[in-house]
């Protein structure tokens, strides 16, 4: 009996609950309208129609050059341009800055934020809030273009993002998420920054479609970001490629890493990643494509490696890790390590180096396949030795170890490789 | 009358078998390379082998080969009112000029047409700079012997040094000195053997130098600078300039 | 024509030439006589620059043989083994003579004809049989009709009736202004066509004379024997 009335209880509670919810939505509705704002309207600035609105408006901005900079957002409305509106910060202050829940921000061109050192001045800021919306604007010339902070469940999408970064020191990321939650990014093309995109305490998210190009440190940076997904994301010719840390759970598909090619480049480098999935990606022509260091329990299967300096540079505290059914070809060194033993399984990968036979035309060759070779050991040991690189004594060391191998460790061997190039689709 | 004597070389040369040869293999392995490697880049990279090794190999041999069988025509030159510079410089030029020449047509034109770019020119140049190094070295090693067979032997050995043992040597440098920094020591290191500095000077033109990392990045800071050029290229000609004025004033004293 | 002065030449350790002193003026046919291995062969390049001296002077008509190649214009020289590229064409051997020296001489008609080179003109050098490659070679020394003609045992691989014509060649040959320096073995030969006789033994010239001074007046005169009793001599003074 008392417990059939606190059901009662509960569902009428629900009920007022939702009943209230409708009620203050419909109120808003009602009373929702359009700001308009042009140099020839009634307001001219933004800045008076953010002080103007109320929550529920939409800001309509005309085709204009406005020059505005803080413009605090602290309702919840929806902003967006018509045409082409540039907003020009003059490198003074930052742009928007969202303290409220549910604001949309589209169709804009911010341009001009200013280099500051002291805080992370940004085109759009994010804080403390909920459900943003970012989209279709373009941003140039910025410190910080798109800035997320203590943020939930927001979508930041089809943006361009295009910076001017001369040096790491001066310079800002692209897309900077801080401690956020449930965030779609999706479609945007950034470049020219420090970092194109710059994740840190990120959980819960998904990262589709991007395109991060030409920024001087990482195209995209990672760190203490568990449980996120990236899918089909394109990374190509940053200064060091794509750096991830101290993150689990992590799953990369159908990525491209390619031409980020230098003395310190990577296609992806991995520290402290586990129990993650990296698969199907491409990496083309980074001096190093993939390397571990610390990593544990990834699974690494059905990527492409090809023309890069090292497919892969694996150090000896990586554990456990799989890499099966990926094709490598013409890299210059597929597999190097630092280490004389291996903890880690190859398997089922097509090696375009690999000199054996199939008898029984399984299309699994019938003898193993050694992917470090001495030479690429030694690089490891002693740095300075990559100058003999493409010298006769490299293959003569080669040689010699593929003949009697002392140095190399005795498991790091693929036992089944393929003949031909595994494929997916 | 260095033109004069050195036409007869050339002319000589020219009906050589060995030259036609050469020129055939040349010919072939580079059309061979770019007909198989889908990427013209790489195979720049490939023909780069070939250079470093092949280049040095039938440059130094044939070379020396060449001046034993030539003996009795600088000995009969040597009875004529023809001065003994005048002669030497004449062998040197035509033997010289003929392998470069047939390198040029055989592997330079092809790697152009294939492949315009800095690093083709640095290629080739760099293929008729070592022509010139090992022609000097078989020289040397033809005039300080008068035995041909103890010659052909020593031009061998001279091969294998410059093209594996000198490095095998920088190996264990660096292994026994890995604890020190290097990259100033290596810059030095690579002056001594023309072959490492040709291929250094080739790769630091080609994107495969950004995978000498940190150190590469040292090298090619001062290598791949302007005076970095210029020193390479002078330590390269005096490569050609010091054996072959070393054995010029051996056969000027030598006794026929 | 030629003055040697202090030569000594080394192989080495050994001492081919030693101390040696010679003055020979034009107008004269001068053999060199001497064992096998006695330095005559060495003697001939070191006038030619064949050979480089370790000390002394060799001097050309006056002019000094060292780090000079014009004198060498005057000089027909045949070699005592004949050395010429092996795939040169006979035709193109005289060609390439007649390039350096400048000029437009051809090689020496009579020698051509008596020789027979025509027959052999478009052959390669190295296929052709000792004594052809001999007669090539006098062929090519007396080709710009030297003033010095020296010639290392010039019959020694020719025929009976090739070596006739090669010594009544060397006789035309002697002229006022010229002086043939030929070394020999066989002392007929010497007898009858040299004035001058040269002896070397271990490096050194033991007899330096004209032929008639040792015939003294003889008719029947066997050269052979005069010289051996003569060097038989020498070495005894030597030796006491
Ligand atoms: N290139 C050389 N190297 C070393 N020794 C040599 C060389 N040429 C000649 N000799 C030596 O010098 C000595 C003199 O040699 P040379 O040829 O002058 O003798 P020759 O008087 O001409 O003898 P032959 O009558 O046999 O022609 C010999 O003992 C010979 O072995
Ligand atoms: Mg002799």
């Amino acid at each position: 009996m008392k417990k059939n009335s606190l059901k009662i209880l509960k569902k009428y509670f629900c009920f007022i609950c939702l009943l209230s919810a409708l009620c203050i939505l419909g109120f808003n509705f009602a009373s929702a309208k359009i700001i308009t704002v042009c140099s020839d309207c009634e307001i001219k600035t933004i800045k008076e129609a953010l002080a103007l609105s109320l929550d529920g408006d939409v800001i309509v901005i005309k085709e204009g050059y406005y020059k505005e900079n803080n413009l605090l957002v602290d309702k919840s409305i929806k902003i967006t341009g018509e045409n082409k509106v540039v907003i020009d910060l003059e490198f003074v202050n930052q742009g928007f800055v969202i303290k409220k829940e549910n604001v949309t921000v589209s169709n804009l061109e911010i341009r001009n934020i200013n280099v500051n050192y002291i805080q992370d001045l940004s085109a759009i800021r994010v804080e403390y809030t909920r459900g943003c919306t970012i989209e279709n604007n373009k941003i140039y010339n910025s410190f910080f273009a798109v800035y997320l902070a203590e943020s939930k469940d927001c979508i930041i999408r089809n943006n361009i993002i295009k910076g001017d970064a001369k040096s790491e020191s001066s310079s800002g990321n692209g897309i900077h998420l801080w401690n956020c939650s449930n965030i779609l990014i999706e479609k945007n093309e950034t470049s020219g920054h420090r970092d194109g995109i710059y994740l840190e305490f990120l959980k819960n998210s998904k990262l589709n479609g991007n395109y991060s190009h030409n920024n001087l440190r990482y195209g995209m940076h990672f760190m203490f970001s568990d449980s996120n997904a990236y899918t089909k994301n394109v990374f190509r010719e940053n200064g060091a490629g794509v750096a991830v840390m101290y993150t689990k759970y992590t799953e990369m598909r159908e990525n491209r890493f390619e031409d980020n090619w230098g003395p310190a480049s990577y296609g992806i480098l991995m520290k402290d990643i586990s129990n993650s999935i990296i698969m199907r990606n491409t990496f083309y022509k980074n001096t190093t494509a993939v390397y571990l260091e610390g990593s544990d329990m990834l699974q690494i299967t059905a990527n492409n490696f090809i023309e890069n300096g090292w497919a892969m540079k694996i150090l000896g505290n990586s554990l456990n890790n799989t890499i099966i059914s990926n094709n490598f070809e013409g890299n210059t060194f597929d597999v190097s390590s630092n280490s004389t033993r291996n903890e880690n399984v190859y398997q089922w990968n097509y090696w375009d180096k690999y000199e054996g036979y199939d008898m029984n035309k399984d299309d699994i060759g019938d003898v193993s396949y050694r992917p470090v070779s001495l030479y690429s050991m030694l690089i490891e040991k002693i740095p300075e030795s990559i100058i003999l690189l493409r010298s006769l004594i490299t293959d003569i060391l080669d040689v010699t170890e593929k003949v009697l191998p002392v140095f190399i460790p005795e498991t790091l061997v693929d036992n089944s490789p393929r003949m031909i190039k595994y494929k997916y689709d | 009358m260095i033109k004069k004597i050195f036409k007869y070389v050339v002319f000589e040369l020219i009906r050589s078998r060995i030259v036609w040869a050469y020129a055939v293999f040349l010919l072939l392995s580079t059309l061979g390379l770019f007909y198989l490697g889908q990427n013209s880049s790489k195979t720049v990279i490939s023909i780069l082998n070939i250079i470093l090794f092949i280049i040095p190999l039938v440059s130094i041999i044939f070379g020396t080969i060449h001046l034993y069988n030539s003996k009795e025509f600088i000995e009969f030159l040597l009875t004529q009112p023809v001065d003994r510079k005048t002669v030497y410089w004449s062998e040197y030029f035509g033997l010289a000029c003929v392998f470069s020449f047939v390198f040029t047509i055989c592997t330079g034109i092809p790697v152009l047409i294939f492949n315009f770019s800095f690093t083709s020119i640095y290629l080739i140049t760099s293929g008729i700079i070592l022509t010139f190094v090992f022609i000097s070295l078989a020289f040397l090693s033809s005039v300080i012997n008068n035995d041909k067979v103890k010659g052909i032997g020593l031009s061998i050995i001279l091969w294998l040094y410059f093209a594996i043992i000198f490095d095998g040597l920088i190996m264990s440098v660096f292994y026994l000195f890995r604890d020190y920094p290097l990259e100033k020591i290596i810059i030095f290191l690579t002056s001594l053997n023309p072959v490492d500095l040709s291929r250094v000077m080739v790769i630091l033109q080609t994107d495969v130098s950004a995978m000498m990392g940190f150190s590469g990045a040292t090298i090619q800071n001062y290598m791949g600078s302007f005076t970095g050029k210029v020193y390479a290229f002078a330590i390269l000609i005096l490569w050609i300039l010091i054996p072959s004025y070393i054995s010029y004033k051996i056969f000027s004293r030598k006794n026929f | 024509m030629i003055e040697i002065k202090n030569l000594n030449k080394y192989y080495g350790k050994f001492h081919v030439l030693k101390n040696l002193d010679l003055n020979l003026e034009k107008g004269e046919i001068v053999a060199l006589m001497g064992p096998n291995g006695s330095g005559k062969t060495t003697l001939m390049k070191s006038i030619l620059g064949l050979v480089i001296p370790d000390k002394g002077e060799i001097k050309v008509n006056q002019i000094s043989v060292k780090n000079n190649s014009s004198y060498r214009k005057i000089i027909g020289y045949m070699p005592q083994i004949a050395n010429y590229p092996e795939n040169l064409k006979v035709s193109e051997l005289f060609k390439l003579i007649r390039d350096i020296r400048g000029g437009d001489d051809s090689p020496d008609k009579e020698l051509i004809a008596d020789f027979r080179i025509e027959e052999i003109y478009n052959k390669n050098f190295g296929q052709l049989s000792g004594g052809y490659k001999q007669r090539v070679t006098a062929a090519i020394a007396f080709m710009h009709k030297p003033s010095l003609l020296i010639l290392d045992e010039p019959t020694s691989s020719l025929d009976p009736l090739s070596s006739e014509i090669m010594k009544s060649k060397i006789l035309k040959e002697k002229k006022e202004s010229n002086l043939i320096f030929v070394s020999s073995h066989i002392a007929s030969e010497v007898e009858l066509i040299a004035d001058r006789i040269i002896y070397m033994l271990e490096g050194k010239i033991i007899l330096n004379t004209l032929i008639k001074n040792i015939k003294n007046g003889a008719t029947e005169f066997k050269l052979g024997k005069a010289l051996k009793d003569l060097i038989d001599m020498k070495i005894k003074e030597k030796n006491d």
